[in-house]
């Protein structure tokens, strides 16, 4: 008999319990997605008008203030979802330990930053109108 | 997971050439497909707005692509994309919470759904947008 051990993987694991941390982010990315059903719609019609109407329509629709304060927050929930979604597909994909890390480090610092360019973007338009 | 040697070599279940392919297998694999290319597509949205705020000289070079037909056909494209993540990420919210729509038929007819809801979707925003 080659494989004297007919104890399954499975059967090692159980009973030690979940790592108790799958299930928050599981949850994160339902509750960002949630908030992003309401908010989408919004972004698309607004989106597709700002780039047919040129350049000073679409400045002067981020400086109002409720395009600017829901453009905020589609980006926070839209990158907040884009980093857990990236961050799974990475998990899946991935098996290399170092390049796994190297992309998930990616993944974070790109969302963050691409975060903050567009939060900086929305103000200087909306404050830098003078409104 | 897929990092982990296995401890014996029992076999595994049946991977995707087993299986027919069906319309939920589709729908699956589009929401992921869509996810990751609208991942990349905010980039080029968050590029813009940084352009439009800094007031950049090259802004009528960004107006030309996006009213170029390849501009439009991207942009359009775009909307399909981020019009099925939402309608199917509804229905994954759908079956995590509820856990309504596991009944296979249902399933399928939902997946359709989806695909139609949208291409149409897209057409129905973009008409809107530009006729109000």
């Amino acid at each position: 008999m080659a494989n004297q051990n007919f104890t399954t993987p499975a059967k090692v694991t159980r009973g030690l319990g979940s790592a108790k941390s799958g299930t928050l982010q599981h949850i994160r990315q339902r509750v960002s997605a949630l908030a992003l059903v309401g908010l989408v719609p919004w972004f698309l019609y607004s989106i597709i008008r700002a780039f047919q109407g040129g350049e000073a329509s679409a400045a002067g629709w981020v400086a109002q203030p409720l395009p600017a304060l829901l453009l905020i927050l589609t980006a926070g929930a839209s990158f907040y979802h884009m980093r857990i979604g990236m961050q799974v597909v990475i998990e899946d994909y991935i098996a290399k330990t170092g390049t796994r890390a190297a992309l998930m480090i990616l993944n974070s610092f790109a969302c963050i930053a691409l975060f903050l360019v567009v939060v900086l973007s929305v103000l200087k338009l909306w404050i830098g109108a003078g409104a | 997971m897929s990092g982990t040697p296995r401890a014996d070599s029992r076999p595994l279940s049946p991977h995707l050439q087993i299986w027919r392919p069906h319309i939920t297998m589709a729908a699956s694999i589009t929401h992921r497909i869509t996810g990751v290319a609208l991942y990349f597509g905010t980039v080029l949205i968050a590029a813009w707005l940084a352009m439009l705020a800094i007031g950049s000289d090259d802004y009528p070079l960004v107006e030309t692509i996006v009213s170029s037909w390849f501009g439009q056909a991207l942009l359009y494209l775009w909307t399909v994309a981020v019009l099925f993540h939402l309608v199917n990420g509804i229905r994954h919210m759908l079956w995590d919470g509820p856990a309504v729509g596991f009944d296979p038929k249902v399933a399928s007819t939902v997946s359709v759904f989806n695909y139609a809801f949208a291409i149409l979707g897209a057409v129905g925003i973009w008409a809107a947008a530009t006729l109000l």
